[in-house]
């Protein structure tokens, strides 16, 4: 990967009537990067993509794209695409046309553009289509073409604005290993806008989670999972259980009246933390097993709920004071009694955030689980 | 799209110039005589006219009543027709509105005069002839026959909008055909129904084309009126500002209260069709 | 049964509405001036009528000022609709109930309202333009046709993504061409109703072009008013046929080119 920064926001704050939906934002994208924004609706992470595609200005703060100031470039003279939620194709032009709408626009000749039409048909794997109304394709076609229609200008830029979303979900697997295909291929760099954190974590260089209007963390993928910053971001990052506890001192952590060992340092004497493990970390064994932690240091529960999952079996564990979600491929008898036991490894200790608690969160999911528009339909 | 404002700006003069001053000038002539001083006098002596408007607003009432009773079972019927025979019944519908009305409305004066053809049809049977023509009766028939599309078209419109899964989820919860009628179709048709009402009626009680062919000069209406005060003989263009004022503000409270039935009405081009 | 029920109900309305209509142009062929006594076939109202100047000459009146009045009340209501669109909710609320005012307005009070103004305007402020003639006609009708121009426009506006706009710029497009090559083609199935509604509310006006032209501009509605007060010639009957049969031609053109597109359609779908 290139390390030469491409895209530069610095301090950018967006306000729509009042409301503060961008705080200071800083973000810095390579050049050939693939970055995803990734975070709930109303983050603010849609409003980031538009402001990078010249859709909205900020109100403070500036965008570089190299070393120009493009606050105040349109989106028609800026080197960057845009691949619409759900793709925004001109439903009076076919497909051929529809791909060609940026060359015509720029007057290219017409065997230069038939030429470059048929290479994105090749690209996008719709070779034959060219004279369907778009209107007649499927959602997984439709996506093809919105796709080819960008990248045919060349950007320096792709963004992607929750390109996926209407598509089923094996259609969306599919087309997260072709998009990344894509990217490998064209040398492009590619800004990715979703509320999926599996789609996230499968596609990325880069992980950037968002809340409210702020960058939580930002990193790879795997460090995003095995070291989220705090309990929004393992939260939002798969499902975690998080546990507040206290740090007694370098690799000892206390929760739930048991003490274990960890590999954390770097914390206060006795500093309150969150505590994450993973379902997939959890090791539920028998009494006389043999176990990771000492004997005396492990966790009783009883088996509450066990469901068949597919690859693995989700069950949920009731211990003194914690509901624990573990999740195993090999099933236990619901009633049963079995002790937790967890790799030192596997703890992830967290400075205890501010920001939102992970019940505020579950509750406003609960209040509102689809992924509705985002926050810039609010000026209609 | 932002900054393309200014494209209505033409738009919005035209409104101003055409169709508010025209308004506020019509305003200005009711309270004012022939001198052009300040008078409500044009107003006391509308008390004279009660029974023209009387007898406007109860034949405007009744033939808006008899459309509804008419229209809403046949746009009920050609919703239900399969979507061929629908279009054919709208163009049958939307046809005759494309003559202009004026000879739609003569045509009835030829069947309907006294020795009409109507009159001859029943003689022939040899069954007394009946005196229909400048009766308030056939300023009534002539209403009917010109507005009835305008309100099949709106109900119809509102019937076939209505989603057929609400008829199948009232079925699904145990609704026999007449309470799925009485209970989802009915209620989902009535903006449609109060559209068809406003657009009968208010033009209804303003004619004075049907009243002056059909009803001779003895049924005279509030256009007739009106219209006598501007180009008949009685020329008193203060008095006729005054009779429409009147008569607008009687239509807005109309509209108004249509509306207000209609709680869901976003008022967006509800009005038409 | 409740089938033949609801087709003889139909059959029953649809004789209502056109009997009279019939009988008009069974008329017309009449070889007498009765309306209601037949004395045999001819042709003779259709010879009388292309000799009649006057009604030639309405029919004239008719048709441009129809024609002029749908041209430039579409231009003005598309132009309309596209800027109450960009408008915010409440300013886009009050223009569309002003716009609302001279449809719902009864064309009377249109009609006595413009006749005010017109005459306001040629004799207090002498301005000649605005007496009584071919002119404040056209005036009177582009009043009342635009609303419904902009009516008809306004929902394929609402209909279209406003996120197509973007992605045309987002390719390079400038406004102009976004209007022209995006937006344009998309509501033109607007403008075009628009357009043949207003032409025909301008056809069909009898009352506010009674009170807004001039003696020298009679349209054929007012003409035909006009001649209600005595006794309607039959070469009215002759025209009214002609009329119809027109219109039911261009009727049928129209619907059976709707169905064969819809054909090849669904025929392309299958592909």
């Amino acid at each position: 990967m290139k390390k030469n920064e491409l895209i530069r926001l610095s301090g950018v704050v967006k306000k729509f009537d009042d409301e503060i939906v961008l705080k200071s934002l800083d973000l810095s994208v390579a050049d050939g990067e693939f970055v995803t924004l990734l975070g709930p609706s109303g983050c603010g992470k849609t409003t980031t993509l538009r402001l990078i595609g010249g859709f909205e200005k900020p109100d403070e703060g500036d965008i570089f794209f190299g070393s120009q100031r493009i606050n105040d470039v349109p989106p028609n003279k800026r080197n960057i695409n845009t691949v619409f939620q759900k793709y925004a194709l001109f439903p009076h032009l076919n497909v051929e046309q529809n791909i060609a709408f940026g060359l015509n626009i720029r007057k290219v000749d017409r065997k230069e553009t038939k030429r470059r039409v048929a290479e994105m048909l090749e690209l996008v794997n719709l070779r034959g289509f060219e004279k369907r109304s778009v209107t007649s394709l499927s959602g997984g076609q439709q996506q093809r073409v919105a796709i080819a229609r960008a990248v045919i200008q060349q950007p320096k830029v792709l963004l992607l604005d929750e390109p996926l979303g209407a598509l089923d979900l094996k259609l969306r697997k599919e087309m997260q290993v072709e998009l990344k295909k894509l990217h490998e291929t064209l040398d492009m760099t590619f800004i990715y806008v979703t509320h999926d954190q599996e789609e996230a974590l499968t596609m990325s260089d880069t992980v950037v989670v968002m809340n409210q209007g702020e960058i939580l963390q930002q990193g790879t993928p795997i460090d995003i999972y095995n070291e989220p910053a705090n309990a929004f971001v393992a939260d939002f990052i798969g499902q975690s259980n998080i546990i507040p506890g206290i740090m007694r001192q370098d690799r000892v952590i206390e929760f739930l009246g048991t003490v274990y060992d960890c590999v954390d340092t770097g914390f206060a004497r006795n500093e309150p933390v969150d505590i994450v493990i993973r379902p997939e970390d959890l090791l539920l064994i028998d009494r006389d097993d043999r176990s990771v932690q000492p004997a005396d240091r492990l966790l009783k529960g009883r088996v509450q709920t066990c469901l068949f999952k597919g690859v693995h079996y989700e069950m949920l564990i009731e211990t003194e004071g914690f509901t624990f979600m573990a999740n195993s491929t090999v099933a236990c008898e619901v009633g049963s009694e079995k002790y937790l036991d967890i790799d030192p490894d596997n703890i992830h200790i967290m400075k205890k955030s501010s920001i939102e608690t992970v019940t505020e969160l579950e509750h406003r999911r609960e209040l509102d689980p689809s992924e509705p528009e985002e926050e810039e339909e609010a000026e209609r | 799209m932002r900054g393309s404002k200014a494209f209505s700006y033409p738009y919005i003069l035209w409104l101003l110039l055409f169709t508010v001053v025209p308004l506020f000038i019509v305003i200005y002539f009711a309270f004012t005589n022939d001198a052009g001083e300040f008078t409500f006098d044009n107003f006391s002596y509308m008390s004279l006219y009660a029974v023209v408007f009387w007898r406007s607003f109860r034949l405007a009432i009744i033939s808006t009543v008899i459309c509804l009773i008419l229209g809403y079972p046949l746009a009920y019927i050609m919703s239900r027709l399969k979507k061929k025979h629908q279009t054919i019944a709208m163009i049958l519908i939307m046809l005759p509105m494309w003559m202009n009305f004026l000879l739609r409305t003569y045509a009835w004066l030829t069947i309907l005069e006294n020795n009409g053809l109507l009159n001859n049809f029943l003689s022939w049977l040899h069954l007394p002839e009946i005196a229909i023509i400048n009766t308030p009766a056939a300023v009534g028939l002539g209403m009917v026959y010109n507005y009835l599309p305008f309100m099949i078209l709106p109900i119809y419109t509102s019937l076939t909008k209505t989603d057929q899964s609400l008829i199948e989820a009232a079925k699904d919860m145990g609704c026999s055909e007449r309470q799925v009628f009485t209970k989802v179709i009915f209620p989902l048709s009535i903006p449609g129904v109060l559209s068809g009402i406003i657009m009968v009626f208010v033009p209804a009680v303003s004619t004075f084309v049907i009243s002056k062919i059909l009803g001779g000069g003895a049924n005279m209406l509030v256009g007739d009126l009106i219209e006598m005060q501007f180009l008949g003989g009685a020329y008193n263009a203060n008095m006729g500002a005054a009779i429409s004022l009147v008569m607008m503000v009687i239509i807005m409270i109309f509209i108004w209260l249509t509306g207000k039935i209609d709680k869901n009405g976003d008022g967006e081009g509800s009005v038409l069709l | 049964m409740k089938k033949y029920i609801g087709r003889i109900y139909m059959v029953l309305i649809f004789l209502f509405m056109y009997a009279p209509i019939f009988l008009l142009m069974i008329f017309s062929f009449n070889s007498t001036k009765s309306r209601s006594v037949w004395g045999g076939f001819s042709l003779r109202w259709y010879k009388e009528l292309f000799q009649d100047s006057e009604i030639l000459h309405a029919i004239q009146v008719t048709l441009l000022v129809a024609v002029c009045a749908a041209v430039i009340s579409t231009i003005l209501g598309t132009a309309a609709a596209l800027g109450i669109f960009a408008m915010k909710k409440r300013p886009r609320r009050l223009m569309l109930t002003l716009n609302n005012v001279p449809s719902m307005n009864p064309d009377i009070i249109m009609g006595v309202s413009l006749m005010l103004l017109f005459i306001f305007f040629a004799q207090t402020l002498h301005m000649d333009f605005f007496k009584l003639g071919f002119g404040t006609l056209l005036l009177a009708h582009i009043t009342f046709d635009t609303p419904y121009v902009l009516l008809s426009v306004m929902p394929k506006l609402r209909q279209m993504d406003k996120r197509q706009y973007e992605a045309a710029l987002d390719l390079g497009a400038g406004t102009v061409q976004t209007f022209f090559r995006i937006i344009l083609p998309q509501i033109s199935t607007g403008i075009v109703t628009g357009m043949i509604i207003a032409f025909t509310l301008s056809i069909d006006d009898v009352v506010v072009s009674y009170f807004t032209s001039g003696p020298t501009s009679e349209t054929l509605g007012v003409l035909i008013f006009g001649m209600t007060k005595r006794r309607i010639s039959p070469e009215i009957n002759a025209l009214c046929t002609l009329m119809f049969v027109f219109v039911l031609l261009l009727l049928i053109i129209i619907n059976l080119r709707e169905l064969r597109a819809e054909r090849e359609r669904e025929r392309s779908e299958e592909r």
